[in-house]
């Protein structure tokens, strides 16, 4: 077997905060911090802690012990929320900033796509950013050269080749940069959430460009959160989740865990600041399987959901939402819609939704409530917990399509 | 990659100007005027036998390359900050393309003082073949100073304002308006104290080689030559050893 394209090795990287690391230092802080820092130290030995000076300055892991293997021609996606160490990981492959810990070897040319436009220079005309932008990238002018032309049509513009960029809408400067960085020849390749651009069309041609890359055999880590573009692509991803890998697997396992990592997780946070929040939720006629909801097709649901309400807000609403794996919207219930008030008072309020039936083929979604609220002409939302909803069919063989709703229907033969 | 940045600041550097690169030449030759009215016609300060306006531009087209090109290096990263944080490259690029800019305008202003040494009739002698190593010598001290202080300008934002008012002082620590032999004249080992600043052995060096000025003091070209090497080998490695770091702080 080939020796892996990249192996990963118990990478961690170390950030701090507070007030010394965030930004730039200016030499007098430097310099004051130095002659600071014994007496703090001593201080705080001083008064007993022992902790000495881990305790002076705040420190945040990006990401801790990470380890994996991406094997030649694998294409590995990675998913997580945010903040969950995926773009640091990215930045430490490419070699944007070091490891504090850790090892990464990688065998191959490397190309990175992390934002689209970086390098472009509003000055330039198109043909001049995409000489610019190729070399930033890491190609050569003879490859510039060579697949010119195929960048240009790729990015539809043509006609405006000698013009500044600065009089490029923004629609054109995006689909130059990603079309200049989309013929990068490397042999892996790191791709965060490029797709997220451009208008509806052009996300297509660009899935569909990156399906041909695929389609090459090249290794390919693919960072989104663009659910949908990640099973479509990659057969095997991996979940962070605050700096911890936390699942390495087949994509589709990958989604159900992350999908109900977010119930695992520490639910809702009460905002303090908010004066109001949901507590809990609860749901009858279906059947609890861990963290998720089983409820065969067709069956009548209700939901609850309890709020806690320390300030009386002008306004408040609820909407009860139901989520296709790729985290499309599908259903959107609203308490203001049904003209429903919450009349809501200090302190507990419970509301139920009763369902006779949701229009649902058999498959997995999730299920969530949301509290808007406003206090004086400011609108906030409180999200509650995410939950996995299995919809299963009651028919042998229904559900293998790939189709979320259920339209009721009656067939004739004429 | 260097190429493209440098070729995209000259670019841009010109973008939008009405005389465009003639800007490179107007610089160093307008400064040349000024000074000759004032050093030389107001104050009279000698300048070994060559005629003035050829001294001070010879010693101002030089000078304005270590300057100009100190000034844009040091601010390179930070101005590129976002190019550094998105993308891996040697970022030693981005400085040495900020010095690679400057030198095409170096060369611009270069072709005029060879006009100007047709002008006034001073034909340099074989030392001519020198004038490549003082230019050499020219760069190192560029490169050495330019990648400290981008380095440290990424540390300590501090060093852009220091920047300008350094520029200023080492202007006149360096014989541009005025000749050097004065020092030496006084006690020989000021001279080499003076030759502690690389630019000194640069600006009288290139005078000797091209227009034949008298070197009263050459080992001031080795202690000069010494001082810049110096400067570069621990710029590049102070520059390597805090590149690691620049993403995380720009």
């Amino acid at each position: 077997m080939d020796a892996p394209a990249l192996e990963v090795e118990n990478i961690g990287k170390k950030y701090q905060i507070g007030k010394l690391a965030p930004g730039f230092r200016t030499l007098r802080e430097a310099i004051t911090d130095a002659a600071k820092r014994p007496v703090k130290r001593t201080w705080s030995l001083l008064r007993g802690s022992a902790y000495g000076a881990a305790q002076l300055e705040e420190e945040i892991w990006a990401l801790k012990e990470v380890s994996f293997k991406v094997g030649q021609g694998e294409v590995v996606g990675v998913i997580g929320r945010n903040g969950a160490g995926k773009s640091t990981l990215l930045r430490v492959l490419t070699r944007i900033t070091e490891p504090t810990e850790g090892l990464a070897r990688i065998r191959g040319r490397v190309g990175a796509l992390l934002e689209v436009g970086t390098g472009l220079h509003h000055e330039l005309t198109g043909r001049e950013n995409i000489y610019l932008n190729g070399s930033i990238l890491g190609m050569k002018r003879a490859e510039v050269n060579r697949k010119f032309d195929e960048m240009v049509d790729f990015a539809g513009i043509e006609q405006f080749l000698e013009t500044p960029i600065k009089h490029y809408s923004d629609g054109m400067r995006v689909r130059l940069a990603f079309s200049v960085a989309a013929h990068l020849d490397p042999e892996i390749l790191f791709v965060d959430e490029v797709l997220s651009v451009g208008d509806v069309a052009f996300q297509r041609k660009c899935v569909g460009k990156m399906g041909e890359v695929v389609g090459e055999g090249r290794t390919i880590l693919f960072v989104s959160h663009n659910i949908t573009a990640v099973r479509e692509l990659c057969p095997r991803s991996i979940l962070l989740d605050r700096g911890n890998l936390v699942f390495d697997g087949p994509t589709d396992e990958t989604i159900t865990r992350y999908l109900s990592d977010e119930v695992l997780s520490d639910g809702t946070q009460p905002d303090l600041r908010s004066g109001i929040w949901i507590i809990r939720e609860y749901f009858r006629g279906v059947e609890q399987a861990g963290e998720g909801l089983v409820l065969d097709r067709g069956e009548p649901i209700t939901c609850g959901v309890e709020i806690q309400t320390e300030r009386v807000p002008d306004r408040a609403w609820l909407n009860l939402e139901v989520f296709s794996i790729g985290g499309v919207r599908l259903v959107d219930m609203r308490s203001d819609y049904d003209n429903v008030e919450l009349d809501l008072k200090p302190g507990g309020t419970t509301m139920e939704v009763g369902i006779d039936e949701l229009p649902l083929l058999p498959g997995t979604y999730s299920i969530r409530f949301r509290l808007l609220f406003d206090y004086g002409g400011q609108v906030r939302a409180d999200a509650g917990r995410e939950f996995p909803l299995l919809i299963r069919s009651t028919k042998e063989g229904e559900g293998k399509e790939q189709a979320f709703v259920y339209a009721s229907h009656s067939w004739r033969r004429l | 990659m260097m190429y493209f940045l440098a070729w995209r600041d000259i670019k841009l550097k010109y973008k939008q100007t009405i005389l465009g690169a003639s800007w490179a030449i107007l610089q160093p030759f307008l400064a040349m005027l000024l000074f000759t009215l004032i050093f030389n016609k107001l104050i009279g300060l000698s300048s070994e036998g060559i005629p003035y306006p050829l001294f001070s531009y010879s010693g101002l087209v030089i000078w304005l390359f270590f300057a100009n090109s100190v000034m844009q290096a040091s601010d390179s990263l930070v101005a590129q900050a976002n190019t550094v944080k998105k993308v891996y490259f040697p970022r030693m690029v981005i400085p040495v393309a900020a010095v690679g800019c400057n030198a095409v305008d170096f060369f611009l202003a270069f072709l005029v003082l060879i006009g100007m040494m047709v002008y006034y009739g001073s034909s340099p002698g074989l030392a001519v073949l020198m004038v490549p190593l003082f230019l050499i010598l020219a760069l190192t001290t560029v490169l050495g100073v330019g990648l400290w202080l981008s380095a440290l300008n990424v540390l300590f934002r501090d060093v852009r304002h220091v920047v300008p008012f350094m520029i200023q002082m080492w202007l006149f620590a360096s014989p541009i308006a005025y000749s050097s032999s004065f020092m030496a004249d006084k006690n020989p080992i000021w001279g080499y104290v003076y030759g502690m600043n690389p630019m000194a052995g640069v600006v009288d060096g290139f005078r000797w080689a091209l227009l034949g000025t008298e070197m009263q003091q050459p080992q001031v070209i080795i202690i000069s030559s010494l001082v810049a090497v110096a400067l570069l080998v621990s710029g590049a490695y102070f520059f390597k050893r805090t590149e690691r770091v620049f993403a995380d702080v720009l």
